[in-house]
């Protein structure tokens, strides 16, 4: 063994001195796992760790946003519950209202036919007062006269002729004022 | 013992204890092995952590291929457990160093270096293989260059010729009469130490779990004859503690070099160093 080739063979021997081949062969085997790692596995990977995240945040986000809708729908729903109610509460003012007056014109309109029927009754019994009158006045006129006529015809002896024609005037009256009705 | 690279097998089997042969006491000569094919002499062979490498790529690519070729929104079994180790070194390490929205960028780099890594050091468990080929230097050289020219590019593209050179050395006025000093000593440890480190601490790391392995295997072995049975049982147990350890070993050391890696590039993007 010549010194060179013993030299080198220590050299070789040496663990921190790399060898060639083996730091050919170690980069070769490291590009290999890098380019498929690099080029195609992991922006394969990474693609679905984003649509996971995507998936989880968009259920998340739709939450959210049925929840703020139905927030609002309720917010809706309420202001149109208590506008109904206002509504509501204004027409039932109105037709107390509307109904008072009503009420108060009826009451009124009663009143006015109520006088008026009093007063043409009463009118009408004036009239008919005034009639009877007229006609109770001829009757005793007449009846007057028929009784003085009688009296001074019959003589007025005793007490029960007397209160015979008496009897027979009242009568004749009675049946006179039957006739008459 | 002499080296020799025309190994087979880690140690001399027929060796036992009270034999009269000693120890084979595993040494540098378990790292070197003979060529598959090809001449040792010349730079064209081809040898079991050539071999072992390639595989480990594969199996990585293979792995993520099952797991994530059609990946599903709701993820299977597989995909669930690619998701966790790709999720770990995304978010627990790049996002945790570089930040999230810088460090998107290397996210593949730093993915594939865990798990290379990570891979190469479990070898060294994995029967029949049970060698770590990140315990031959080329390996961790060649992930701690790429690491190293990726880092150097970088600050000269966000720095600038100046700010690349203040970035490397430390520059900082407070520091008044040692600044000289503090600025060459940083330009060594930055620019000259720093992927040496990064490298070897990855291979030292292997290359003693390896060794302290080995050594286990073989006085179990070495120690199977007579009352060395009763020792050779002892160093089986540890064997299987140290197993164990290992497997613990390398996937922190996975870990540390992609934080280290992830440490360069956050220092290459930040504005003052």
């Amino acid at each position: 063994m010549s010194p060179l080739v013993q030299l080198a063979a220590e050299e070789a021997e040496n663990p921190l001195i790399p060898p060639i081949p083996e730091l050919v062969i170690g980069l070769i085997a490291f590009v290999i796992v890098f380019g498929f790692l690099a080029k195609k596995l992991l922006p394969n990977i990474n693609k679905v760790l984003e649509q996971r995240r995507e998936a989880i945040e968009g259920g998340i986000e739709k939450a959210e946003a049925a929840q703020t809708e139905a927030q609002s729908v309720l917010e809706q729903y309420k202001a149109q519950l208590s506008e109904a109610r206002h509504e509501a509460a204004r027409l039932r003012q109105e037709a107390q209202e509307q109904g008072a007056a009503l009420i108060a014109e009826m009451r009124a309109e009663g009143q006015r036919q109520r006088e008026e029927i009093v007063a043409a009754g009463h009118a009408q019994i004036e009239a008919d007062r005034k009639s009877a009158a007229q006609a109770l006045r001829q009757d005793v006129g007449h009846l007057a006269t028929d009784l003085a006529g009688k009296l001074v015809g019959e003589s007025l002896e005793d007490h029960a002729r007397q209160s015979r024609v008496i009897d027979r005037f009242l009568d004749e009256l009675e049946e006179k004022a039957e006739a008459a009705r | 013992m002499s080296a020799d690279p025309t190994q087979t097998l880690a140690f001399d089997t027929s060796c036992h204890l009270f034999d009269g042969c000693g120890f084979p006491a595993p040494g540098l000569h378990s790292f070197l092995f003979k060529p598959l094919f090809g001449d040792a002499d010349s730079n064209l062979y081809f040898n079991k952590t050539m071999l072992l490498a390639l595989l480990g790529s594969i199996i990585i690519v293979g792995f993520f291929w099952a797991a994530f070729a059609k990946p599903k929104v709701v993820p299977g079994k597989l995909q669930m457990i690619a998701e966790t180790g790709y999720d770990f070194v995304r978010r627990g390490v790049v996002y945790e160093t570089i930040g999230k929205k810088e460090g998107e960028k290397y996210v593949p780099f730093v993915v594939s270096l865990f798990f290379f890594v990570w891979m190469m050091n479990l070898w060294s468990i994995i029967p029949v293989a049970q060698f770590p080929v990140t315990a031959i230097i080329s390996y961790p050289a060649v992930l701690a260059g790429l690491v190293y020219i990726t880092w150097v590019a970088l600050t000269f593209k966000r720095q600038g010729f100046v700010g690349f050179f203040k970035n490397v050395t430390g520059y900082d006025k407070s520091l008044g009469g040692v600044l000289p000093l503090s600025m060459t000593i940083e330009f060594f440890s930055n620019l000259i130490v720093r992927p040496f480190t990064h490298a070897v601490r990855l291979f030292a790391n292997m290359f003693a779990g390896h060794t302290l392995l080995l050594l286990f295997t073989i006085a179990s072995w070495y120690m199977l004859n007579g009352i060395g049975i009763a020792y050779s049982g002892v160093s089986f147990v540890m064997v299987l503690v140290m197993t164990a350890f290992e497997l613990f070993i390398q996937a922190v050391q996975a870990y540390v070099f992609v934080l280290l890696t992830c440490s360069y590039i956050q220092g290459a993007l930040a504005e003052h160093h």
